[in-house]
């Protein structure tokens, strides 16, 4: 039996498509089985991210009204092939299926994979239900600023309200951390992140502009490890695996200037 | 010109201070608007430890949380009508 995983944060834009696309292909990588699940119904995403748009036949809703069966709705990665994709319904709502639906969706593919990945739709409203309906942990992404960090706090509350005990942990990304802005001082630190939020840390992710080139692309960062979010999300990948990878330290500013101010006592650490 | 100074040596107060502090209170209010059955649930277990001390007025009791610019607090006015004996001077 597999796990299932759900992707989440309250706020859009924030990231969750671009972590769920390379956790999934990263753990694919590490030779897990792993199933994408597209939950954001009338704005499906997850598939360009993918770069398997037009490969699309089926999607969820056939699958929960039994238009197709699982496995003809089950697109395969064009590059790893233990690694599959559900696509989103794009003319249809959120409401078009319901959290029991999922629930049983998720538990056929656990049975079939080893990490079901839910890429859940911005929002608390009947997307986000219907996300975290099978899902057995969560991934919270928030970026390190005060409306992303708020919307979090609501998420989680509402994850703990729903599904969440210690056998069903959620846990925190932080996405697009700017180190020179934080050594700036002028970017919420990861520490305050965690303490406000009371929640264990799963990985930090660096903005890096290589994760614009490889959506335009249509390939997950992750291809690339030598970038600094695609070792991020590879880290992340193996965490959740269970292996201990050390959060990597953020590259702050090395120029002499601020060598030279944390020497003389006067910069920010 | 101490401004200048104080920002060349990353002395101003910085903004990831500000976002901290702002959030703090930001989460402090959410969370406590989140259930309304939040105060009702404080006032039951207010009522059931201070009726250990004295008698009060739970009719006219009043428990609200009072917003500031700086702080939440928590301002309960509880009339009493008397005060148990076991709790005057004996200490226990």
């Amino acid at each position: 039996m597999g796990q299932v995983i759900v992707v989440t944060s309250g706020k859009g834009g924030v990231g969750k498509t671009t972590t769920a696309a390379n956790l999934g292909t990263a753990l694919a990588q590490l030779g897990n089985k792993v199933c994408l699940v597209d939950a954001d119904i009338g704005l499906r995403n997850l598939d360009v991210v993918m770069g398997l748009e037009n490969r699309i036949v089926f999607d969820l809703i056939d699958v929960v009204e039994g238009h197709a069966s699982l496995k003809r709705a089950l697109i395969k990665d064009k590059r790893i092939d233990t690694l599959y994709l559900l696509a989103a319904a794009q003319t249809r709502e959120k409401r078009d299926v319901s959290p029991r639906q999922m629930q049983e969706l998720c538990e056929a593919l656990a049975r079939e994979f080893d990490y079901v990945l839910v890429d859940c739709p911005a929002g608390i409203e009947d997307g986000f239900k219907n996300a975290i309906a099978g899902a057995q942990k969560a991934i919270i992404v928030a970026n390190p600023e005060v409306s992303s960090v708020r919307d979090a706090d609501r998420v989680i509350g509402l994850w703990d309200a729903n599904r969440g005990d210690d056998k069903h942990p959620a846990m925190l990304i932080v996405n697009r951390v700017r180190p020179k802005m934080v050594a700036r001082g002028d970017m919420l630190e990861i520490d305050d992140m965690l303490e406000m939020l009371a929640i264990d840390l799963l990985g930090v992710v660096p903005e890096d502009e290589s994760i614009i080139v490889s959506t335009n692309r249509g390939e997950p960062v992750v291809y690339h490890p030598e970038s600094k979010a695609g070792k991020a999300f590879h880290n992340i990948a193996r965490r959740l695996m269970g292996e201990q990878v050390p959060i990597m330290p953020l590259e702050a500013d090395d120029s002499l200037w601020s060598k030279f101010k944390r020497i003389v006592g006067l910069g920010r650490n | 010109m101490l401004e200048l100074i104080a920002k060349v040596f990353g002395r101003e107060s910085a903004s990831a201070d500000i976002a901290k502090e702002r959030l703090r209170l930001v989460l402090v209010h959410d969370r406590t608007n989140v259930s309304p059955q939040f105060l009702e649930a404080l006032k039951e277990e207010l009522i059931a430890v201070i009726s250990r001390y004295m008698e009060i007025e739970e009719e006219s009791m009043d428990v609200t949380l009072q917003s500031g610019e700086h702080q939440v607090a928590l301002v309960a006015n509880i009339p009493i009508r008397r005060m148990k004996r076991a709790a005057v001077g004996s200490g226990r």
